[in-house]
């Protein structure tokens, strides 16, 4: 939750609600990049880019060596594997079903 | 030694603590008392204790857990809101997984879900809105956590549901603020701190102008760290070199995450939906002011404090628990009389025992290197 984890964007879901598809480890997620976007850096811009996801919310943009840094010392941690499970879970079930969070 | 062969950087680990030594060699204060720096944030905790960095550091220095992590420092009346809430036929409560396990009175939200209320962990508070468009007959209660870290997520979230319209989703709202917790820490006077390493992703959203007063009205010295082992190492090595100057100074070292100015679009949004609250009770510290959170009138349909009635009494701790101590400092965990007997990870009384980043859980997974030491004290 505090540490949060890195991800790369490689998807723009939807433009106006600043929503994108990032890529943590091979998990793929929706999150938030409200606080990553500003006039010099639009939207479209973000794809390819690494950032440092919270609870769902891109909150810093970082470079790759630190992404794969913060990722080494996240697992080393235990952090890691316990986020990624988190960001799994509604996904677990999915395919036809209704999650189980989501009933 | 042993942890230290994880180093990426095992080399310039073993200079910086050379340099280290040498430098608290030349400072007077350290030959009458250990000096004594705090990491405020959890985080930090997790990482001296998984690299057993105390045991690398000379003795002179000492580092004081402080009470940054969110989880540990929810106040028990505050656990049976939640359970209040989420008892509720109607409402569906959503939490991070974090604060599952944190004991409250008479249970954990772990043991109210047991019990059949309809209680669901999600990632982030983008699911909990999901939720509650999928199931627009239940009342949709998230439970808002955390330092500034998570507060902007929140924030971003209610300000969504408002845009949309999405009426059957509120926040029970428990998010705390870092800067009248280390006054009211600062003030307290069984505490003797000669510095501080910064909570370096709260950093990352209100930047480093805030603590100016830590060094300007307590003469303290303050750095932003990162969580390597080399951030933290080189972090104490930074707040070392301040006081041997006699300086006391904000630095950020952990510049490659946290913009001196914080987050200008999170930091907007913060202050859009909270205003501070008169006071908020904290598990351990007592009652500080200013130190949380709720939501402004205009989100009032969105604050679950106003839409259910809740017990919101005040319940003491068990008194045997020194989680108050422990958090201030002033004891290290085993010198709990409950650590490691009537309270473990499995069977936590505090919560400081309950997330990997409190500092009795730390001790507990990690700690026999530091305890060892601790026999000889
Ligand atoms: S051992 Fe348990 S009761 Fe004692 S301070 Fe730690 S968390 Fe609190």
């Amino acid at each position: 939750m505090c540490l949060g984890i890195p991800g790369r964007i490689v998807k723009i879901d939807d433009e106006a609600r600043k929503l994108a598809t990032v890529d943590v480890s091979g998990v793929k997620r929706q999150v938030n990049i409200a606080c990553i976007v500003n006039d010099e850096h639009p939207v479209a811009s973000c794809v390819g880019e690494w950032v440092l996801i919270h609870v769902g919310f891109a909150m810093s943009r970082i470079d790759a060596q630190e992404a794969a840094e913060t990722l080494k010392i996240l697992t080393e941690l235990g952090e890691a594997q316990a986020e990624i499970e988190a960001m799994r879970r509604p996904r677990r079930r999915l395919g036809g079903q209704r999650h189980e969070i989501y009933r | 030694m042993k942890y230290i062969d994880e180093f990426r950087d095992r080399e310039k680990a073993a200079v910086l603590i050379k340099e280290i030594e040498a430098l608290v060699s030349t400072i007077p204060l350290a030959k009458e008392r250990p000096l004594n720096i705090m990491e405020v944030c959890g985080g930090h905790t997790h990482s001296i204790f998984r690299y057993g960095i105390e045991g690398m550091l000379p003795k002179e220095i000492d580092l004081v857990h402080g009470p940054g992590c969110p989880v540990c420092v929810l106040p028990m009346g505050r656990v049976d809101d939640c359970v209040a809430i989420a008892e509720r036929p109607e409402v569906i409560f959503t939490t991070f997984g974090d604060a599952m396990r944190v004991p409250g009175s008479k249970k954990s939200l772990m043991q109210a879900k047991a019990d059949g209320a309809d209680i669901r962990m999600v990632y982030s508070p983008m699911d909990a809105l999901t939720i509650a468009r999928m199931n627009p007959d239940r009342e949709i209660v998230f439970f808002g956590l955390g330092f500034e870290t998570t507060m902007p997520s929140t924030a971003l979230t209610i300000l969504q549901a408002a845009s949309e319209g999405v009426t059957n989703f509120s926040v029970f709202c428990n998010h705390i603020t870092i800067v009248p917790t280390l006054k009211a820490i600062l003030e307290s006077p069984d505490l003797h701190l000669d510095g501080f390493l910064g909570p370096g992703h709260v950093s990352m959203v209100i930047g480093t102008a805030p603590y100016e007063f830590i060094a300007r009205f307590y003469k303290k010295p303050m750095v932003v760290a990162g969580f390597e082992p080399l951030d933290v190492l080189q972090s104490i090595w930074m707040v070392l070199k301040q006081i041997k100057e006699g300086r006391a100074d904000i630095e950020n070292q952990y510049a490659r995450v946290v913009p001196d100015d914080g987050n200008a679009a999170a930091l907007s949004a913060v202050a859009e939906v909270y205003e501070l609250r008169e006071f908020f009770e904290w598990r351990g510290l007592g009652s500080i002011d200013h130190s949380g959170v709720r939501l402004r009138e205009p989100y009032a349909r969105f604050d679950a404090e106003r839409r259910f009635a809740l017990p919101n009494v005040t319940i003491a701790d068990p008194t045997a628990c020194q989680c108050g101590e422990v958090l201030k400092g002033m004891i290290k965990p085993w010198q709990c009389k409950l650590f490691g007997a009537a309270c473990t990870p499995e069977t936590p009384l505090g919560a400081l025992m309950v997330s990997a980043e409190g500092a009795c859980s730390a001790y507990y997974q990690y700690g026999s290197l530091k305890a060892e030491r601790a026999g000889a004290i």
